[in-house]
């Protein structure tokens, strides 16, 4: 069963990521990890607040070293990396990867290190080709890949380079990735 | 007799499970043979930066690298540039230097004599923006900076105060944001590719090895600066070096963390006050 899901998007990503979250429900039993392009100097909680308007789900901003729990997202903090660890989260400020931090690359290759078949990789909108390396890295370790369809996406680029990377992945538009990561995690009993 | 493999391992999958004994193997080897202890940070960022230099020497496997740096002192101080390094900016979160001057400068003007200890200052850029905020506070002249780094030619490189030319316009923003009261360019002499700090900011700073991980406590602080440095360490290791802080911290001394980091979980939550929760400064209280 799958506990981890990482989701990856660039330009157009606010709209993606929101209409993907509000059809989760909040007993999915995975934690998903959100690594979304964006300025250091955007809002501090602007981006974390939309979600959160949107979803039943928990979601929080990542702090270093925040346990892993299903029904949570945790999303990138600008100007940080974010990686997965067997248990937790973990941030880094290293270099950006090609010009980006937080980079998607990097939290997918922990992902898939840290998680392996247990994690589902989300390649959403994106003018740039982040993302790729890092789902190619999933489907190696034996993790499920989406992509969203590039008919769909504001910006096809990211989409498109992540399929020249991993050609098996499932291409959906954003209204069927929520339903699938639903089948692929499972619910969680309601606590009583 | 052939030897039947059973276990060969042919998968991605495989290769995974042997990639982290051999990642084991390096850290055990690294710490046997060169003394640094590597063995309880955080997995996935060391698992990324040793890959980076494993790239970089062209040795295939981590295996490689640790064959090549068991014979080669060189290589293994390129390893320990890879591991040390943190990559940090002048007047990274402007708003912390400015919280640093409105919320703890007054409380150090106080004070006779200060000492600051600035732990894991890589290549120093933190040092300078703390030198520069004293010196337009007016309080730099009594306050001695201990910087410190596990890594000596970091130290050396962070002593020499020359930083990338390209980045100025980046620091100068930053510097504006945090309150700077003086135009950035007073401050360095553009020099080739290079910007030379001026050598009177660090006069009063003490640059010297320590490794957080396996040094004691030296002296006693007002202040303790350790920012986005414990990200890298897995919680144990986090745990031991707030001890550490704390035991190295005057009474009513400072902490300042990364904007990502905090003191949950530490155990000691309950013997500092926290005197601003989004820019991660603390008191000691008891």
């Amino acid at each position: 069963m799958t506990d981890l899901v990482a989701i990856g998007a660039s330009w157009g990503g606010l709209d993606a990521v929101r209409s993907i979250l509000a059809m989760l429900p909040a007993e999915l039993d995975a934690a998903v990890v959100v690594a979304q392009h964006r300025s250091p100097e955007s809002h501090r909680t602007a981006f974390r607040d939309l979600l959160r308007s949107a979803t039943r789900m928990q979601v929080r901003e990542a702090a270093d070293k925040d346990a892993l729990r299903a029904g949570t997202v945790y999303i990138a903090p600008p100007d940080y990396h974010l990686l997965v660890d067997p248990e937790s989260v973990s941030l880094s400020t290293d270099e950006p990867v090609q010009f980006a931090r937080p980079s998607i690359d990097v939290l997918f290759e922990s992902a898939a290190e840290s998680h392996r078949e247990r994690c589902a990789g989300v390649v959403l909108t994106g003018a740039n080709a982040d993302g790729a390396r890092g789902l190619r890295r999933i489907a190696e370790l034996g993790g499920t890949t989406i992509v969203q369809d590039p008919e769909e996406a504001v910006r096809a680029e990211m989409p498109r380079a992540a399929l020249l990377a991993v050609p098996e992945a499932r291409v959906l538009p954003t209204a069927g990735i929520a339903p699938l990561l639903v089948d692929l995690c499972g619910l969680a009993r309601v606590p009583a | 007799m052939a030897v039947q493999l059973e276990h060969q391992p042919s998968s991605p999958e495989g290769r995974l499970d042997t990639e982290g004994l051999e990642l084991q193997l390096l850290l055990e080897g690294v710490y046997r043979q060169y003394g640094f202890d590597f063995r309880e940070y955080a997995p996935a960022s060391l698992k990324r930066r040793v890959w980076r230099r494993v790239d970089a020497e062209k040795t295939g496997t981590i295996t490689g690298l640790l064959d090549r740096l068991l014979r080669d002192p060189d290589v293994m101080e390129r390893l320990l540039l890879d591991l040390s390094i943190n990559v940090t900016s002048m007047f990274r979160d402007p708003t912390f230097y400015a919280a640093l001057r409105t919320q703890v400068v007054p409380v150090l003007r106080t004070y006779p004599f200060t000492r600051i200890w600035v732990a894991g200052c890589s290549t120093g850029e933190e040092v300078y923006s703390l030198a520069i905020v004293l010196d337009e506070e007016d309080v730099r002249d009594r306050t001695r900076i201990y910087a410190t780094d596990i890594n000596e030619a970091v130290l050396e490189r962070a002593r020499a105060g020359v930083f990338p030319i390209d980045k100025m316009k980046e620091y100068t923003e930053n510097y504006i944001r945090a309150g700077g009261r003086r135009s950035f360019s007073e401050y360095y002499l553009a020099k080739y590719e290079g910007a030379l700090f001026e050598r009177s900011l660090t006069e009063n700073v003490v640059w010297a090895p320590h490794n957080l991980v396996q040094d004691r406590s030296f002296n006693t602080f007002n202040l303790i600066m350790c920012r986005n440095v414990m990200i890298y360490f897995d919680r144990t290791l986090q745990t031991r070096v707030h001890q550490l802080f704390y035991d190295s911290l005057e009474r009513f001394g400072f902490l300042a963390l990364g904007h990502k980091e905090s003191i949950r979980f530490t155990g000691l939550e309950d013997r500092y006050e926290e005197i601003d929760g989004q820019e991660k400064l603390y008191r000691k209280a008891r």
